[in-house]
């Protein structure tokens, strides 16, 4: 890990109407970190994503990739620059095969088949692509060796399925090919929205030891999820959002102990008497119950929610 | 100068009156319009049909019964109320939302039947329509009032305070609004959708009669042509309002109603419809939520996503493809001219069908403006060659200019998804054609282009039958597996991903715009050279040669061979432009073939003969 973090947002704000969704919140990671997110439903984390990854528009702040500023980009320029992210329900493209979803994912590393040329680039791509000049067919079977190889890491959930459309997939599959592609892009950040969502135990433990080994190539990864016990063995940092704002930041360990973070996910103490109805908070209570089952290595997931917005 | 001169000797006040009495019309047009999208979330293309059913019911009442006025309306009301509900039973409930284009596409079915079935029972030619009103005129300042322009706005003003007591004082009215807000929650609570569906489309088809009768009674005559520039001010009012919002759908009636009259005082008559479709086209750019909408509210996006059929398309063996390329390279040896002249026809039209089904099919942008390909290319390659630019030079010339002018033009349509799309390049196609209507100077105007120059390539003569088929077929070939080798490239898949799923392919860097521009560039080329070849075998083309009925008929094609399908798009064009030729009985009632084809395609197989590609 270097000492400039590779990513750095400052100062993020983004208003619906009179709701802000997103409050003044401030994240950074570093090359090689794994950061994850976590909060209750509604706090704003697919919001911070969305700006982040120039699917939405901010209405304050400033995000730097590199020290370059690259506040409101478009998603496409984004994705040029080497920002990957998934869905947090999936957008796979249906018609699709697994393999031209994931060829999708190499389009911005396509240098032979496109064209920067100005004025006259359309014409050109459309001509190469006509022609097929040996360049661009090489180019072609070289991307296509790697969405491959891509493809074998999910083992044998994707390899015997690669010339199906992806409409025809089981959901935990089309997350998985949303993976793949996003890993196609080569990308110098990863962005993975809620990836576990509606997967069951074992689909969710497979998920989490691919997730582990792009961890280990030393891969920069932002992760949100509600399955806590991922996020508690993957990262090196968590943040914690609630309504916007980021309520506590550190080591795993350390946010998942914050009394904020629990208060957050249990109820509010100022909305509707989140408070149970017995006197002493720390025995028998809902928070009191909730650490101790943080705390326990059960070994099913503990799920806060499922799936936010 | 003239401008300026008109600007200050116009009488405002006039103007004013006739624009809020034509604009009244709009609204009662744009009610039904508003209505039907709020709860079905569809525009309805047979609504200028409704009110051209509604003014020949009024004709049928008022001159050939005699009945008293206030009789026809209600007869008049009362009968489109009918064919409205009877369009959601018959064209929109069997559907069953399958996907979200098809309901659109089938309305544009069920407006060419009734359409043509008025053409069929009152002739084609525009009647007279009186009622015996009288004559006197009020002087309202430097304009004057007379009881037509009263009984109109009574009209309006009456079935908008009824629609208003039916929507906040019946059950069933609040049934519709809870509708229009969400569908499935109002489902769930027990709202029967169908009957409301049934209830909406049938006010909206009373409400479009009454606008027919009214229009009839305004100009004292009736028009069986009219139903298409009728639905378009609806559908412009609506834009204006804000499409699902009923009092923003009357002032925008009225709005519109407004700047066509000042227009047509600062500028002439025949610059009428243009006004629409500018204004159209600004709102879509600029307010595509309506003039009254809030800022900053978050309106969700109608219409996004797939619309094709999530299916894979029928193979076709390699040797059934030889095969029948040789059968048609050796039709002229039949010696049939009829039937090869025919199948050069088809073979043209089959042409357009491909530019159409990249566009539409491919990259997913529901065109009803592609005829404006083909008159580019037409015009640009016929005015070259009338000024002795050789005929092959003018058909590539043709292609370029209906590529990048097409593009250019259809831009700004690219951030529009779904429905606007439609209307977009709806109004782009209908512009092209008004810019070409009026620009004499360059176009020749309405007198259009003629002694083009037949068929030749840099010498030799292409005009025989059999020339001409097989140049046609060997352009159809060529360009057939030009498309076929760009579906295979990245193009394709790239294409593909912008259709599926718009945000996801800016996700992986796909910039959608530009590759929206490669295949409308490609596209238009293809069309252009269509459009073109289609000149020069005529010798003689006009500003209403390549029109909206033109457009929708290639788009039937589209779909019928499976949208995107390359193959398909030929069957489809073979199919619709060859047969009924063969069937001479049906040949006269060709529109109704076109209307059926359309509905029962899209009822029993939307994903086309072969399948979407």
């Amino acid at each position: 890990m270097s000492d400039q973090p590779i990513l750095t947002a400052t100062g993020i704000t983004r208003r619906f109407g009179g709701i802000t969704a997103v409050d003044q919140v401030n994240l950074h990671v570093h090359e090689g970190e794994f950061l994850s997110v976590i909060g209750p439903n509604g706090a704003g984390k697919t919001t911070l994503f969305n700006l982040i990854s120039g699917q939405d528009r901010m209405n304050g702040g400033t995000v730097t990739l590199d020290g370059r500023d690259i506040t409101n980009m478009r998603p496409h320029k984004m994705a040029e620059i080497g920002v990957a992210r998934t869905f947090q329900h999936g957008r796979v493209f249906g018609n699709l095969t697994v393999m031209d979803n994931v060829l999708v994912g190499c389009h911005t590393r396509m240098k032979a088949a496109r064209s920067s040329v100005p004025v006259v680039a359309p014409v050109l791509e459309i001509l190469k692509a006509l022609i097929r000049p040996a360049s661009v067919r090489a180019e072609e079977e070289a991307m296509r060796a790697e969405a491959r190889e891509i493809i074998a890491t999910f083992g044998e959930r994707l390899t015997p399925r690669i010339d199906n459309p992806t409409y025809s997939l089981s959901y935990a599959n089309r997350r998985r090919v949303e993976i793949a592609r996003a890993l196609a892009l080569h990308p110098r950040i990863l962005i993975l929205d809620e990836p576990t969502a509606g997967m069951n135990e074992s689909e969710t433990a497979e998920m989490q030891e691919i997730i582990a080994g792009l961890k280990a190539e030393g891969r920069t990864i932002l992760l949100i999820e509600h399955k806590l016990n991922m996020v508690m063995q993957l990262s090196d940092r968590v943040m914690a959002m609630d309504n916007g704002r980021v309520i506590s930041e550190g080591k795993p360990y350390e946010v998942r102990n914050d009394p904020k973070v629990i208060e957050a996910y249990l109820g509010h103490s100022t909305i509707g008497g989140g408070r149970p109805a017995s006197g002493d908070p720390d025995e028998g209570s809902a928070v009191g119950v909730a650490r101790t089952r943080c705390d326990a290595p059960v070994a099913g997931q503990f799920t806060l929610a499922g799936g936010s917005q | 100068m003239e401008f300026i001169s008109n600007l200050v000797s116009m009488p405002w006040l006039d103007y004013s009156i006739s624009g809020l009495v034509i604009g009244s019309i709009y609204a009662l047009m744009a009610i039904g319009l508003a209505l039907i999208f709020g709860v079905a979330n569809l525009i309805n293309f047979a609504h200028g049909a409704v009110f051209t059913v509604g003014s020949y019911i009024g004709w049928t009442c008022l001159v050939a019964l005699h009945l008293p006025l206030g009789v026809s309306i209600v007869l008049v009301a009362l009968g489109t109320g009918i064919v409205g509900a009877l369009i959601e039973w018959l064209a929109i409930r069997p559907l069953n939302r399958q996907s979200r284009i098809a309901p659109l596409l089938s309305t544009i079915g069920v407006g060419l039947i009734l359409d043509q079935v008025i053409h069929i029972v009152f002739s084609p030619t525009p009647r007279a329509l009186s009622a015996n009103i009288p004559n006197w005129r009020i002087q309202v300042g430097n304009g004057t009032i007379g009881p037509i322009d009263i009984t109109i706005a009574l009209t309006a003003i009456l079935s908008a305070g009824l629609l208003y007591l039916f929507l906040y004082k019946t059950k069933l009215g609040m049934a519709v609004r809870a509708t229009a807000q969400d569908d499935d929650a109002a489902k769930q609570m027990g709202v029967n959708i169908n009957r409301v569906n049934m209830t909406v489309f049938g006010i909206a088809g009373a409400l479009g009669g009454i606008a027919g009768l009214l229009v009839g009674l305004y100009f004292n005559s009736i028009d069986p042509n009219a139903s298409f520039q009728m639905m378009l001010k609806g559908m412009v009012a609506i834009v204006i309002g804000g499409m699902a919002n009923v009092p923003g759908a009357i002032g925008g009636g009225l709005i519109l109603g407004l700047i066509e009259s000042y227009g047509i005082g600062l500028f002439g008559a025949s610059y009428r419809n243009l006004f629409a479709f500018a204004v159209l086209l600004i709102m879509l750019l600029f307010r595509p939520n309506g003039l009254f909408a809030r800022k900053g509210e978050r309106h969700a996006e109608p219409m996004t996503g797939t619309f094709v059929s999530q299916s894979k398309p029928v193979r076709i063996p390699k040797q059934l493809i030889l095969a029948l390329v040789v059968v048609a390279l050796l039709l002229p040896m039949a010696n049939q001219p009829y039937i090869t002249q025919i199948m050069t026809n088809a073979y043209l039209y089959g042409l357009a069908a491909l530019a159409l089904t990249l566009v539409s099919g491919t990259v997913g942008l529901v065109s009803i403006g592609h005829a404006a390909l083909l008159a580019l290319g037409a015009y640009a390659s016929a005015l070259a060659t009338t000024k002795g630019l050789p005929v092959g030079l003018g058909l590539i010339f043709g292609g370029l200019f209906a590529g990048i002018v097409g593009t250019v033009l259809a831009y700004p349509a690219f951030r529009l998804r779904g429905h606007y799309v439609a209307i977009g390049t709806l109004a782009l196609g209908e512009i092209v054609a008004l810019v070409i209507l009026n620009w004499t100077p360059v176009t020749n105007g309405a007198l259009g282009v003629f002694a083009i120059p037949p068929l030749e390539l840099f010498g030799v003569p292409l005009y025989g039958t059999n020339q001409s088929y097989w140049f046609v077929l060997g352009l159809l070939l060529v360009f057939c597996g030009l498309q076929v080798r760009l579906l295979n490239s990245h193009l394709g898949r790239t294409w593909r991903a912008i259709r599926e799923d718009t945000v996801a392919a800016e996700t992986y860097g796909i910039s959608s715009n530009y590759y929206k521009g490669l295949a409308f560039g490609f596209a238009g080329f293809t069309a252009g050279i269509a459009g073109a070849v289609t000149a020069h075998q005529w010798s003689f083309i006009n500003y209403d040669s390549f029109n909206l009925q033109f457009s929708v008929l290639i788009l039937t094609m589209v779909l019928l061979g499976g949208m995107g399908n390359v193959s398909g798009a030929v069957l489809g064009a073979i199919v619709i432009a060859a047969l009924p030729e063969f069937f001479r009985a049906v040949a006269e009632y060709r529109m109704l073939f076109y209307g059926a084809a359309l509905i029962i395609l899209i009822r029993f197989r939307p994903q086309g003969l072969l399948g979407s590609g």
